[in-house]
């Protein structure tokens, strides 16, 4: 690769990234994706989206990121698949250091870099992943065929793909700390109309055990009772935490456990440093608010760039 | 870009594939797999870059339900490195080039 300067470097291809990637390419600004694998980031993992405005009959995940990436590229989407490990804000240009050593630049930077599962930190949760703890069950719900698995969770994540991982498994226990759900009111409706799932409130999952496989869990509930449930897999949907190890939190000030803020136009406290997406400090994390938020970043990212003194 | 460096790989093949002492890294995938879809790119560069050296095969649990079951795979991606017909160690999930690397190291 000979160039290594670019006006704009978006970092991150998940619905905020490849929504970047599309209004700059359209705006001809003279840019580059970098992406760490395949597009589409969490949406990969999400088995069907029914809530993004303009497909009424709803759609997979994996098709979502397909029609997104197509889109972008159909205007001259620029990308490179590579990791960034680390960056200098406070040099001209913007410095990013890549897996392999590589440095590139750039004006002005676009971070989408997302966020992933959030991990329940127990005993059992490392020893038995892939061997019964999930946190996909778009990709791994087949493997539980007429067998008992448990979600843990109360968002629309965790509710959602318990119905979805009914079509798999025989019996889905849904275990959640409080006693009421989080998720979107028509999510728990399907939930609560599925004789296949039944639901323990009030209850942590405390420890994961088994032998070859997870056999069973350790719940505790709020009172501090201790009582055993055996399945077959734990499918652990208790939200995300941010893809932020190669950013300088201190300098754009992250916050609430490493997201970073910005104002309603995506501007960090970083001039020339935008943020979309899951990695935004924020309320609702959203395929939509994503999208949105990674056409804002490019507009304010062109007005940036635009009133740079050459 | 797709690699023809990686290989498909079926139950019947399996065993006297990865009884070489060339080390193999199979990648356990399915279609509907997002994760799987977002390393494909990673398994092609490994498939590029050390080519003679390990052999990288990819086999579709789908249609080939026997050796997954036989090595316990529950999540995909998985991806076990072999050697000498032995597992030598493996990894779930959609990780880093770095992670994938670290892996392969530990057969040569």
């Amino acid at each position: 690769m000979n160039k290594t300067h670019y006006e704009l470097i978006i970092l991150g291809s998940g619905p905020a990234g490849l929504a970047a990637g599309l209004y700059a390419a359209r705006a001809r600004i003279d840019h580059l994706l970098i992406e760490k694998g395949a597009a589409g980031g969490q949406v990969l993992l999400t088995d069907w989206v029914d809530n993004y405005p303009g497909f009424p009959d709803g759609l997979t995940g994996f098709e979502l990121a397909e029609k997104m990436e197509a889109h972008a590229r159909r205007f001259g989407l620029n990308t490179l698949t590579a990791n960034v490990v680390s960056m200098d804000l406070l040099q001209t240009p913007k410095q990013l250091t890549l897996e392999d050593g590589e440095q590139l630049s750039c004006n002005a930077l676009i971070i989408c870099s997302g966020a992933r599962p959030q991990r329940l930190g127990i005993p059992g949760e490392i020893e038995f992943s892939g061997k019964g703890v999930s946190y996909c069950a778009t990709c791994d719900a087949p493997f539980y065929r007429d067998m008992h698995v448990a979600v843990v969770g109360g968002g629309n994540t965790a509710v959602q793909e318990a119905s979805h991982l009914t079509k798999f498994a025989s019996q889905v226990t849904l275990i959640h700390r409080r006693d009421s759900l989080r998720a979107t009111k028509v999510v728990q409706e399907r939930a609560f109309a599925n004789n296949k799932i039944d639901f323990i409130w009030d209850s942590q999952v405390i420890a994961i055990e088994g032998g070859k496989g997870v056999e069973r869990l350790r719940l505790r509930d709020t009172a501090g009772k201790e009582t055993t449930l055996a399945v077959d897999g734990i499918f652990i949907l208790i939200g995300v935490i941010p893809n932020n190890e190669m950013l300088p939190l201190q300098l754009l000030k992250a916050e609430d456990g490493g997201f970073i803020p910005t104002d309603t136009e995506t501007r960090t406290a970083v001039p020339g440093v935008f943020a979309a997406g899951d990695i935004r400090s924020k309320e609702m994390r959203q395929i939509v608010n994503a999208a949105g938020e990674g056409a804002t970043a490019v507009l304010a990212a062109e007005y940036y760039l635009n009133n740079l003194t050459p | 870009m797709a690699s023809d460096k990686v290989q498909t790989i079926n139950d019947a093949a399996f065993k006297t594939t990865v009884s070489s002492n060339v080390p193999c890294l199979v990648d356990f995938w399915a279609p509907w797999c997002g994760p799987c879809k977002a390393i494909g790119p990673v398994i092609e560069d490994l498939a590029e870059e050390y080519a003679g050296k390990v052999t990288i095969l990819k086999m579709n649990v789908d249609d080939n339900p026997v050796t997954p079951g036989k090595f316990g795979i529950r999540a995909i991606p998985t991806l076990i490195l072999f050697k000498n017909g032995e597992v030598v160690d493996q990894i779930t999930g959609a990780v880093g080039k770095k992670q994938l690397v670290d892996l392969i190291n530990k057969a040569l």
